[in-house]
């Protein structure tokens, strides 16, 4: 069976809500829609205060072309439009929606029919991609049209759908799968026929046997979507590590999936552009797995954006007695919530519940030099080398030691017997080395410029 | 509600820790450990028991005393010293110099360069070694097991002494079967009488991902391998690859003492860089240097070059471009 081929760890997979079959959450009484849930520069509000909206209105639009249009989730009067304090204790923009009733567009297809034919072409698809706000819904949130959108120069071989989901408790992909199977495969189609590649994989990990008995029943009737099971592996998800997986091919350094051919979906994501593309619904809701040890009932809920994190929890059985952390995606990359009274965004995959005991990090004592955490860096790294050099702030040594390469999935940390902060003190170097390449190829930018005003002048 | 921890993730490990591979160390140890008893009885109890204690005292007093720090015996790498340093000792060594010898070991090798994971040189062949420059008569003293138990010369030290007088291989007396090497019962170190119960441990250390294989692969490979190339040329003056491979601490080392973490390479060509020095060190000091084993001198001069491989040895990164 496949897999990538350098590093890699076996986490416990705990996928409690694997069996949940995925339930309509109500519509708040108030929904609060950040303009900013997406890489890329935020949204503009084009409605103001005491506005009718509707469900699937355009309220914030995308200003740029990395950049994502924002629809409201519910019908009612828009009541503020304010900065609030998000998941991650940052201030942002955003608009809140007291809700009145439940009053769609007319333009979106509300029936349960599934939408085979595709009939745009391919440059109609990418736009209608980018007018429905349809970001990567892995929990990256890269807006879809970017990615979408071949460079010049560059050709797109294979598209590669993500469904390896493999943070473990996550199941709202798999969920996902199970129901959504047909829909997914069309989704699939239609972003071949925008990327006019004849080959699609999907690859989804071993962990999940019906869900890949699912879509390769499903998959015979369409042509060129082959379903690709693979060994459960973390990071298998990382989109890097996922094309070696698939293709065989690792992207170079510093370059992207298209400079080696490849484009790269979730598959939530494929979900949300088929709903976009056949049915013509934005980006309004999404499946969100809210699990954990100490929860009652680990459920995987369809959610509109704007619901409040805490209405998710009382769902799924209540905020238990023992938590100790709630984390927002996977416990492997997710961020915890630094507060419980924010919303649902575009990237929030999952809701993770921790104890109080499994929220405690262990006390770190010397580093052993067991080279574990070498053997286990899916990029090949060498991550007890730059902890010591970002704590000591040797930046330059740091990018010598390819540092800007780390997809910070957590492998090294985990698997040292002497608790080590390994990735804490990475990201604080990353950081640093990141600032010193933008400063750097702005500087050459700025002298680049400089030559060439004098250089007219000269003429 | 309970306060909410705040950390950057990932938010879950796997288990292990510092005492886990450290037991799980003495635990590959015990087959060795019972065969040592078995053919040395109570001297080998006594010795073992001797320097165990004593490396475990010996850092818990200078952690408490000396360095004023919270103590870290608990985590298991003293009690490892204490049993790799009395395997390589010979099994009626006075007790007092088999302090002197933990002393040195945790002391010097280890406590004054910070503790476990800053030490340069393997503390327990740093021992060792120290003892064999300091005792060399009391050193080089073995026991052969049997009924009356007897001392005499190790298969290692007859070979040499016998090439050494002039003689061909073949000439020289007493030399052991090669099944004695390999089930045990030939004079020696604690540690080196069978090389089955140390391939016993290496087997435990592999299956519970305490080791990789580069180490003892490249370590033993290379021994044979060079021995080989000597043995082919003069079948009369050298010893056969397999005779080099079962004596000594050829066993002993390439499993348990080259492959410490912390005085060995991080990355994986590192490893069979620096086992391969270890093997090739080890066959030219047995076969033309002054001492009939080398095992120890090689892995300390190669812990020493360790650092040195890690610069130069990078793990193959993702992506990278052949240059």
């Amino acid at each position: 069976m496949k897999t990538f081929k350098i590093g890699g760890i076996h986490p416990n997979d705990m996928k409690l809500s694997a069996g949940s079959t995925i339930r309509e959450m109500a519509v708040p009484a108030e929904v609060k829609i950040p303009v900013s849930q997406h890489i890329g520069a935020p949204a503009q509000a084009v409605v103001a205060v005491g506005d009718t909206v509707k469900v699937g209105q355009l309220i914030a639009q995308a200003t740029g072309f990395v950049s994502a249009n924002i629809h409201s989730s519910v019908s009612g009067k828009v009541k503020k439009i304010e900065e609030f304090v998000d998941a991650n204790g940052y201030k942002k923009m955003g608009i809140i929606i007291a809700t009145e009733g439940d009053e769609w567009l007319e333009s979106i297809d509300r029936t349960d029919a599934i939408r085979r034919e595709v009939t745009m072409e391919p440059a109609e698809i990418i736009k209608r991609i980018q007018e429905m706000g349809i970001v990567g819904m892995g929990g990256a949130t890269f807006p879809a049209h970017v990615k979408l959108s071949v460079p010049p120069g560059k050709k797109c071989e294979t598209l590669i759908i993500n469904a390896v989901e493999c943070e473990p408790y996550l199941t709202s992909d798999h969920r996902l799968m199970l129901e959504h199977g047909e829909e997914v495969l069309i989704g699939v189609k239609i972003l071949m026929h925008a990327l006019g590649v004849a080959k699609a994989y999907v690859g989804i990990e071993n962990n999940k046997p019906d869900a890949i008995d699912n879509l390769k029943r499903l998959a015979a009737s369409f042509e060129g979507i082959e379903v690709v099971p693979l060994k459960l592996r973390y990071p298998q998800g990382g989109e890097k590590q996922l094309i070696d997986a698939i293709t065989g091919r690792q992207v170079p350094s510093g370059k992207l999936p298209i400079d080696v051919g490849a484009v790269v979906q979730n598959v939530g994501t494929v979900f949300a552009i088929y709903e976009a593309v056949q049915k013509n619904k934005p980006l309004i809701e999404r499946i969100v797995c809210v699990t954990g040890k100490p929860l009652r009932e680990p459920s995987n809920f369809m959610v509109r954006i704007g619901t409040p994190v805490t209405a998710l929890i009382d769902a799924a059985g209540g905020m238990p007695e023992d938590c100790g952390k709630v984390i927002g995606g996977g416990p492997m990359m997710g961020r915890p919530f630094t507060r419980l009274d924010v919303p649902v965004v575009k990237g929030t995959s999952g809701i993770t519940l921790m104890s109080i005991e499994d929220s405690k990090r262990r006390e770190a004592s010397n580093c052993i030099r067991c080279a574990k955490c070498v053997n286990v860096c899916p990029m090949g790294l060498e991550p007890y080398l730059m902890s010591t050099l970002a704590k000591l702030g040797r930046y330059d040594d740091l990018r010598e030691a390819h540092v800007m390469d780390c997809i910070e999935c957590g492998c090294c940390i985990f698997t040292c017997p002497s608790n080590r902060p390994i990735l804490d003190y990475v990201r604080a170097g990353k950081a640093k080395v990141g600032a010193q390449l933008r400063a750097e190829a702005a500087a050459h930018k700025a002298a680049a410029e400089a030559a060439k005003a004098k250089e007219a002048e000269g003429k | 509600m309970n306060k909410l921890t705040i950390a950057p993730s990932p938010h879950v490990h796997s288990g292990d820790s510092v005492r886990r591979n450290m037991f799980g160390v003495a635990i590959a140890l015990v087959p060795a450990l019972a065969t040592s008893l078995w053919f040395f009885g109570l001297d080998a109890l006594a010795v073992i028991l001797t320097s165990v204690v004593a490396c475990v005292a010996v850092e818990y007093l200078i952690q408490k005393f000396v360095l004023k720090v919270p103590t870290t015996i608990s985590d298991g790498s003293a009690i490892v010293t204490g049993l790799i340093l009395a395997f390589n000792l010979p099994p009626a060594l006075p007790l007092w110099i088999v302090v002197v010898g933990a002393v040195f070991a945790i002391g010097v090798c280890k406590m004054t360069f910070g503790g476990l994971g800053q030490n340069i040189v393997n503390p327990a062949i740093g021992g060792r070694v120290f003892l064999l420059m300091s005792f060399p008569a009391q050193m080089t003293t073995w026991t052969v097991p049997g009924v009356d138990a007897t001392t005499g010369a190790t298969p290692l030290g007859l070979m040499k002494e016998g090439l050494k007088s002039g003689k061909s291989v073949s000439e020289i007396i007493g030399l052991p079967e090669t099944s004695d090497l390999f089930f045990g019962g030939i004079g020696g170190s604690l540690g080196e009488v069978s090389a089955l119960a140390i391939l016993i441990g290496l087997a435990f250390l592999l299956i519970a991902r305490i080791i990789t294989w580069h180490i003892p692969v490249a370590v033993l490979g290379s021994m044979a391998a060079l021995q080989g190339v000597f043995y082919v040329a003069s079948p009369e003056s050298f010893a056969s690859p397999l005779f080099t491979l079962l004596t000594g601490g050829a066993m002993l080392g390439a499993v348990f003492m080259a492959t410490d973490y912390v005085t060995s390479p991080m990355s994986g060509k590192g490893m069979v860089i620096y086992g391969c020095g270890i093997g090739v060190l080890t066959v030219l000091i047995r076969d033309f240097g002054a001492y009939p084993e080398g095992m120890s001198f090689a892995i300390l001069l190669m812990n020493l070059v360790t650092p040195l491989i890690n610069r130069f040895c990078k793990p193959k990164r993702f992506g990278e471009i052949a240059k």
